[in-house]
């Protein structure tokens, strides 16, 4: 097995495997997030992120989900620089708009931009619940339990900045591009695709990542729009 | 009823592997729209050689796309703007009067330029000899139909089979992978009973050459699929990671 994950298949192998994980964690964040724009006490959604804060299952999975992004990212520049090592001279003419997406050929690139996202998104919301603290985060009782005010400080973003607005949607539409690939692709690498797999995975990744762009998008959307 | 074409050409000429390569400006006139890519080819190096100017090199061979031979990077496209098919069966019809054409040969770490637009594909003859083969015992011939095939089986085996290696799926590559051509290799073994046998070794030690060989790894972009001559379908990338991990997580 020492090579398996230095061979070029497995590689590929951990890019799949860890992004599929990934993806399953989009899904889960998209889903509490949704809440956001269901109560505009912000109870539910408060609820919602009190639980993922305190469920045991959660906090069991919060350092393997670290683990997933370090090592979607850390491979993915391992595998990308292996890959422009294998043409050390390129073509004058390029034209290959014809025979592949440009979202299937500037993963990097997008996984670049949205890994900025994250930074930016992390320090505006994650660090400040788990470490730094917020005066927004000030406790609220919900349903007879104490909780930290998680929806003030999201909301209170959103609401007050369209500049922030948008690059969190312009980070969803990212995500989008980014998925409408990988989906199918972690599918193909895993060798879970035929002919007729092909097809029909092409197509369900693309709906997933327009439903991921837009979900994502619609929530500072909202608070612009609304308030 | 005869038409033709004036063209301006930019080619890579370089005189041997290590030395350094440029593109030269070439001029054809009268090019019949009718006759092949490269039979304009030949025309410009009939003219090269008139001039006392040394020939392009290019490979070719059977002029009918079934040996794989021809390759040729034409205005950024492998075999050029014509879909599945190989540079000997391009047209000039396919170009305008007064266009420039840039000719490039395949551009892979893998594929060392021999000479001008001729690159040296013996790497793809070193991952099938690692193993893309059946190994028989010799012997009597057996029956055609003594080992059942299930049509689809044998269809789809036939599909892959159909791969000429030419090296273009390497060529449209981003990554300059050969994924394409090793699946295909793979596949047209695996899908029949008699490759069955040596499935697991096969897969291993035909991606572990293919990586040693520095090509590039897949990334799923699909291009390969579009500007193979034989629309070898990326299914079979699909089947050779699937052969490749039993064949790994078996060990």
């Amino acid at each position: 097995m020492s090579n398996f994950l230095t061979s070029s298949i497995g590689k590929k192998f951990l890019m799949s495997i860890s992004g599929l994980f990934l993806m399953m964690f989009i899904i889960v964040h998209l889903s509490i997030n949704l809440l956001l724009i269901f109560d505009d006490s912000g109870d539910l959604f408060n609820q919602g992120a009190h639980f993922m804060a305190t469920n045991p299952a959660i906090k069991i999975m919060e350092p393997v989900l670290a683990l997933g992004f370090l090592v979607h990212i850390i491979w993915s520049l391992v595998v990308s620089f292996q890959n422009m090592k294998a043409r050390p001279i390129g073509y004058k003419q390029l034209n290959n708009s014809k025979s592949s997406s440009w979202a299937s050929r500037n993963m990097l690139v997008l996984g670049c931009l949205i890994f900025v996202f994250l930074v930016m998104h992390i320090i505006q919301f994650f660090w400040k619940i788990k470490v730094t603290g917020d005066p927004l985060l000030a406790h609220v009782v919900v349903g007879g339990e104490e909780m930290e005010n998680t929806y003030l400080l999201v909301s209170s973003l959103f609401k007050a900045s369209l500049i922030y607005s948008l690059i969190y949607v312009v980070g969803a539409v990212l995500l989008g591009l980014h998925l409408a690939h990988g989906f199918w692709s972690s599918f193909q690498t895993i060798g879970f695709a035929n002919k007729i797999w092909l097809k029909r995975l092409q197509f369900v990744g693309v709906i997933f990542a327009i439903v991921i762009a837009i979900g994502f998008s619609v929530i500072p959307l909202y608070f612009q729009i609304k308030f | 009823m005869e038409k033709t074409i004036n063209l301006t050409l930019k080619v890579w000429r370089q005189n041997g592997p290590k030395e350094k390569g440029r593109f030269e400006t070439y001029q054809v006139s009268n090019i019949s729209t009718d006759s092949s890519f490269l039979e304009m080819m030949d025309i410009l190096n009939e003219q090269l050689v008139n001039d006392n100017q040394e020939p392009i090199a290019f490979d070719h061979d059977c002029r009918e796309g079934i040996c794989g031979m021809c390759s040729l990077y034409i205005n950024g496209r492998p075999h050029g703007p014509d879909g599945e098919i190989t540079t000997c069966q391009l047209h000039m019809r396919k170009f305008k009067d007064g266009e420039t054409i840039t000719i490039e040969p395949w551009r892979a770490a893998a594929f060392p330029i021999i000479k001008d637009l001729i690159v040296d594909r013996t790497a793809f003859d070193k991952i099938i000899g690692a193993g893309g083969y059946v190994s028989v015992n010799t012997g009597g011939v057996p029956d055609a139909n003594a080992i059942p095939i299930a049509r689809p089986a044998a269809e789809e085996a036939m599909d892959a089979a159909s791969c000429i290696g030419c090296g273009a799926c390497v060529a449209a590559c981003k990554n300059s992978s050969a994924m394409l051509f090793v699946s295909a290799k793979v596949s047209q073994l695996a899908l029949l009973p008699q490759g069955k046998v040596e499935a697991k070794r096969r897969a291993k030690a035909m991606v572990s050459k293919m990586d040693e060989l520095g090509f590039g790894g897949c990334t799923n972009t699909g291009a390969c699929e579009v500007e193979c001559p034989k629309s070898i379908s990326i299914a079979h990338i699909s089947r050779l990671n699937r052969e490749y991990l039993k064949s790994r997580l078996s060990e």
